[in-house]
């Protein structure tokens, strides 16, 4: 068995009384992405400041490629890249200067080739000399993650990535962090845009009220939770719905367009048989799947803790 | 792209490089930090050493200037190592910026060490200029050569001890202005700078006894003069004892305090 780049068992985080993280417990794989979603405050911020070392642990234990965190966090450090969800901002140094040290603060020499690559890759040679406070909100984020980046390390944290960062950037940013992905680097992400932690991760977990309620790989999540729905359009309005759809929850959208969603074992060529039988001339037929923005939803929803 | 994987862990790099960004921060606004300091010990010098000092003996043998000239350069470096980790390490927890840190294989000992030597070099480097300058209003006959250096070595290190603890203690700059105005500010002016204890009446010479400045002041005076109220063994073993007090203090802070990784 590989050992896993992250293994976090029992962990726990109380503050004044408040469980911010209650008992959780997952391991990512290397090489995979990794989606830690949930609401605001569900915890996955404090998770994320236990496994790098930002937060002190309350109980349970966090390896990172098989070392303790806390024992060996020379090791772990070293091997962790994080790019915080808050920008935070240094206004003595350019961000070229802010690179060479954090490197150096990882106990690795400076790697010119290596830094140009990030720095061209993430456009910001233009902007080198500049100190933080004078960048975008776009740019401040590629620094950050260049500085995530500098050390090379095995395992990427990214916390609210793309928050506040337009599409463009976002695809760019993507498009990246996928590269990083193929060359080895194991990824960790938390995001509020769900359809990218659809797009991007393997496997997601789910976190509300400081507890892990799901974990499953994206696929399956999808499959179990996200009914399919399906539109018709009609030639001519349909004077009142007919009988004998019930089991499909019909929504009528407009005098020619009805949704039913689709019992889960059928299939559209067996809908489309009920609704030929039941006289309803289709002109135009679209199915869509639940999104993971509807899956979160019923799934934070449904497990509130009483 | 390719991420080259193959690379040599430095040990003490991660200290280096943090001794050297504090270095070049302090350096970055020098007009604040080394500039600012000098015009306001070269202002107490012009007043003490050429107006008023002319008019006021205090120490047998010795011109005021030549008294006061060794609190005006201990003054410098404790203010100086004071504020430069203060300001700098509270900065980077005001702005957040502390984390970047706080995510590295810097040990304590090394983060501790990094912050107190920039320090030191910066309230170090303030005494010297100080000194240069007094030059212009007195000559000091440096009796004791090697101690002058050790105790300028030992109160830039204790008071860049204290910086760490008020620099992860206060929460707002308010508070850390209090440490300034309401502690470091009265322990100078109230530990001899400007006037031997042995001239006060017996109540408040006591109590400056219990002023951990005294010690710090009164034994850099012995070094560079030759004369002191206290025993220069005293002087230096209570400094000591305190600098190594608060380095403890410092590093349980660095090392354990739910302030700095909450």
């Amino acid at each position: 068995m590989t050992t896993p780049a992250l293994d976090i068992i029992h962990l726990n985080k109380t503050y004044n009384g408040h469980h911010a993280v209650d008992d959780i417990s997952f391991s990512i794989e290397p090489g995979e992405i990794f989606g830690l979603l949930g609401p605001n405050g569900a915890g996955k911020s404090t998770t994320i400041n236990m496994i790098s070392g930002v937060t002190r642990i309350d109980k349970g234990t966090i390896t990172v490629f098989g070392y303790d965190n806390q024992k060996a966090y020379r090791t772990t450090r070293r091997m962790i890249g994080v790019m915080h969800q808050e920008v935070v901002i240094d206004n003595f140094f350019t961000i070229d200067q802010t690179l060479r040290f954090h490197a150096g603060y990882y106990g690795i020499p400076d790697d010119p080739q290596w830094r140009t690559t990030l720095i061209d890759r993430l456009g910001l040679r233009p902007h080198l000399h500049k100190v933080m406070i004078k960048l975008s909100g776009g740019l401040k984020r590629r620094f950050m993650i260049a500085k995530a980046l500098i050390h090379k390390p095995n395992l990427l944290i990214l916390d609210e990535p793309t928050a506040g960062v337009d599409v463009e950037l976002r695809h760019t940013l993507w498009e990246f962090i996928r590269e990083i992905n193929h060359q080895g680097t194991t990824i960790l992400l938390t995001t509020h845009y769900l359809e990218e932690a659809e797009q991007m991760c393997k496997r997601i977990a789910i976190m509300n009220h400081g507890k892990l309620i799901t974990l499953e790989e994206t696929h399956r999540l999808l499959q179990q939770f996200g009914a399919r729905r399906v539109m018709v359009r009609l030639n001519r309005p349909y004077p009142e719905l007919p009988n004998g759809l019930d089991a499909f929850s019909v929504e009528p959208l407009d005098p020619f367009s009805l949704r039913l969603t689709l019992p889960n074992q059928m299939t559209v060529s067996e809908l489309l048989i009920v609704l030929q039988r039941l006289d309803l001339p289709i002109v135009d037929l679209e199915t869509e799947r639940a999104g993971l923005e509807d899956i979160f939803l019923q799934i934070t929803q449904s497990k509130e803790p009483t | 792209m390719n991420i080259p994987r193959n690379q040599r862990f430095h040990s003490w790099l991660p200290f280096y490089t943090l001794l050297q960004k504090e270095v070049r921060r302090f350096i970055r606004v020098a007009s604040q930090t080394l500039v600012t300091p000098v015009i306001t010990a070269s202002l107490y010098l012009f007043i003490f050493g050429a107006t008023l000092g002319e008019r006021i003996q205090l120490l047998e043998g010795f011109s005021y200037a030549q008294f006061v000239i060794p609190g005006l350069i201990l003054m410098g470096v404790i203010n100086n190592s004071f504020s430069n980790v203060a300001s700098s390490l509270f900065m980077s927890r005001y702005l957040g910026n502390i984390v970047d840190l706080l995510v590295t294989p810097v040990t304590p000992a090394q983060f501790i060490l990094a912050y107190t030597l920039a320090a030191m070099i910066r309230g170090l480097a303030v005494g010297i200029i100080v000194w240069l300058i007094s030059g212009l209003f007195a000559t000091l006959p440096w009796a004791h050569p090697f101690a002058v250096v050790l105790m300028a070595l030992l109160a830039s290190f204790l008071f860049a001890q204290f910086g760490i603890i008020a620099a992860i203690h206060a929460d707002n700059f308010d508070s850390l202005a209090m440490y300034t105005n309401f502690i470091i500010l009265p322990l100078i002016y109230l530990g001899g700078v400007f006037y031997p204890i042995s001239i006060l009446p017996p109540f408040w010479a006591g109590l400056s006894h219990l002023n951990p400045l005294f010690y710090l002041i009164d034994g850099f005076r012995y070094a560079l003069l030759g004369v002191g109220d206290l025993p220069f063994a005293l002087s230096f073993g209570l400094a000591f004892a305190l600098a190594v007090c608060l380095f403890g203090w410092a590093a349980h802070l660095i090392n354990k305090s739910h302030r700095l990784r909450n």
